[in-house]
């Protein structure tokens, strides 16, 4: 069609984060990279690898960038300051950090509220941490209201029918699926989404692998394989089974999961861009601890890096 | 979705009070299969009374075998140390299931009435005689790959999904339900679910308002159990076909009688009974799994496009012996 926008897209940061930018090529046209074109060996740059002369084109790549997105104001200037100091990938770690973990205030959430519902509740809950009181109306699923009403749309609506897994929350310390939960069910309930994992400027050690691995590609199914991930640890940690299980009968406490458990464990969240060696290899390294290999799966020597 | 009234109910008996004060009202557990249906204006309710706060959701050892609590969740069920140890079949069907985070909320009650997956069912704008008695059966002559091969009749070919419920059918299950009045009954699992019939809209033998409390398992001497799931996709998918296998075995011999239920094949869990009769106190050999295997399906009577499932049948009946008995 080639309609020309009427006004500023609105964007929000990590939105406009993703297209990563790479070092030392001419600007490109980021307009639209098809996922085919992607080049995925040198997707990630490891921060201390960044040269000075590297920062500076990477500044001009962000720039262009960012006029592409229309980014402008607060976030462009946010941007910019981060990426001449200390390069993309750290910057994206950043921001993500950096991410409000708590939504709307108490008086976002009043001024937001509907004239009139006709079958009101009222529930409080914990939202990754905080408390917090809406009301809802009764078909409100847990998912919109964290999205709409509590300001916090880390957690993304793929199919709303619980076939995808985009929507996953930690409820009660277990993954669930928040399109499928009514918000007026979660009374008194403890829900952590992707925004209530970092510390501070810190990662979840499951984010961050994410990253290095290149865990995604067009990001929208990650925050729900995050949320996933980390709830799968726990149920490693407990012992429990899945369908590939050996011997059920057998429970041995922690155990320590194969690839192939941990795709079946994963089986409840879709990537349409086929991310899913990365992901399984960002999940392993966590869960042994030892960093992996993502394609072949083999663990390797942390000096790799370190003769870099 | 249609609006509707929200309610938690304190305890079991006003919770069966409010529903049958209500034709409409429907009791709301995990929610994983009527909140989809609620979407889809598939099933519209005028009233949802949360049960999810009720104390029914222990898992405990009883004289006769173990008492699964309507509420426990299907992740507690499939884990629970006594589940694991002493009815690994239903363990293996639970985790053959759905995927982790729908596990996490799905209720041992809520499995066994879940609705079909028929397409025809979910397209409020084709004919189903299950969710609209009388307006047809879209699938008996449209895309039924997916549909029954045995039990069904003109007005519905639809296939039960659940994997859990293929377990109990197998294990000899008992459904307790709680009724008007405090009263109370104790249903036979193949007396639970139901073949279509005329009345394909009644999935169950459940009457409004009843309230299912807690599912028992007899205890049993099956020492060989396996549960084998045929899917489209390797994981979080249901099944074309699926096969519970409990038997007891001495020697290389079926002691007593085998049991052999099957998913993805009819209306309701199918006990395989011809083939578990074939079997009784023969050798446990592939040539008497294949003869079983074929017994079983000698009735079935496939639809268009799902013709592949009687064979598939065959073999998934043999496959599920063969692990079963550790010959493969």
């Amino acid at each position: 069609m080639g309609k020309e926008l009427d006004s500023e897209p609105v964007l929000n940061e990590d939105e406009a984060l993703l297209p990563r930018g790479r070092v030392g090529e001419e600007p490109v046209d980021y307009q639209y990279i098809s996922p085919c074109d992607d080049p995925r060996e040198d997707h990630y740059i490891p921060p201390l690898l960044v040269s000075s002369d590297a920062n500076a084109q990477m500044l001009a790549d962000e720039e262009r960038l960012l006029d592409e997105l229309g980014v402008f104001g607060e976030s462009r200037r946010k941007f910019l300051g981060h990426s001449a100091a200390v390069g993309l990938g750290a910057f994206a770690l950043h921001v993500i950090a950096e991410q409000k973990a708590f939504g709307f205030t108490d008086a976002e959430i009043a001024r937001n509220e509907p004239a009139a519902l006709e079958n009101a509740i009222t529930v409080t809950l914990k939202l990754n941490g905080a408390a917090k009181s809406v009301e809802v109306d009764s078909r409100m699923t847990l998912l919109d209201a964290v999205r709409e009403r509590l300001g916090l749309t880390g957690s993304k609506k793929g199919c709303d029918h619980g076939q995808c897994g985009a929507c996953t929350m930690i409820v009660d310390g277990r993954r669930v699926l928040s399109c499928l939960t009514l918000a007026a069910q979660c009374e008194g309930k403890n829900v952590t989404t992707i925004e209530g994992l970092a510390k501070g400027d810190e990662l979840h050690p499951m984010q961050a692998a994410f990253i290095k691995h290149d865990g995604l590609q067009c990001g929208f199914c990650t925050p729900g394989q995050i949320c996933s991930a980390i709830a799968l640890m726990q149920e490693a940690k407990n012992g429990d089974a899945s369908y590939v299980t050996v011997d059920v009968r057998q429970k041995t406490g922690a155990i320590t999961l194969s690839d192939e458990e941990i795709r079946e464990r994963m089986s409840g969240n879709l990537c349409r861009c086929g991310a899913y060696p990365n992901i399984v290899a960002a999940i392993r390294e966590v869960h042994t601890g030892k960093p992996t290999d993502a394609v072949a799966g083999m663990i390797i020597e942390e000096v790799e890096h370190a003769a870099v | 979705m249609q609006p509707f009234k929200y309610t938690r109910a304190a305890d079991a008996g006003a919770a069966v009070a409010a529903v049958f004060g209500s034709g409409d009202a429907k009791f709301i557990a995990g929610g994983t299969n009527l909140l989809d249906l609620m979407k889809e204006g598939v099933t519209n309710v005028s009233e949802l009374v949360d049960i999810a706060g009720l104390n029914l959701t222990q898992i405990r050892s009883t004289a006769t075998g173990i008492s699964l609590g309507a509420l426990a969740k299907n992740t507690d069920t499939a884990n629970h140390p006594l589940v694991r140890r002493d009815y690994p079949l239903l363990t293996q069907a639970i985790l053959a299931g759905a995927s982790a985070q729908i596990r996490n909320m799905a209720t041992n009650g809520g499995n066994l009435l879940q609705r079909t997956r028929c397409s025809y069912f979910y397209d409020v704008s084709m004919p189903c005689n299950k969710r609209k008695p009388g307006s047809g059966c879209g699938a008996i002559e449209g895309i039924n790959r997916t549909h029954a091969i045995l039990g069904w009749s003109d007005k519905c070919v639809a296939v039960h999904p659940s994997d859990m419920a293929v377990a109990l059918a197998a294990l000899n299950a008992t459904v307790n339900v709680k009724g008007k009045d405090g009263g109370t009954r104790a249903i036979p699992f193949p007396a639970f679910h139901r073949l279509p019939g005329d009345t394909p809209e009644k999935d169950n033998t459940l009457e409004h308002g009843e309230l299912i409390t807690s599912i028992e398992i007899p205890k049993n001497l099956f020492n060989r159990s396996y549960y084998l799931k045929v899917r489209d996709r390797a994981s979080y998918a249901f099944a074309l076909i699926s096969v519970a296998v409990a038997m007891e075995t001495k020697g290389g011999i079926i002691n007593g009688e085998p049991r052999i239920a099957m998913g993805g094949v009819a209306h309701k869990p199918w006990r395989a009974m011809q083939a578990e009769k074939y079997l009784a106190g023969k050798k446990a050999t592939e040539e008497n799994f294949t003869a079983a295997a074929s017994a079983e399906m000698a009735a079935a009577k496939p639809l268009e496009h799902n013709k592949f499932k009687v064979e598939l049948g065959k073999r998934a009946i043999v496959h599920a012996l063969m692990r079963a008995t550790g010959i493969v």
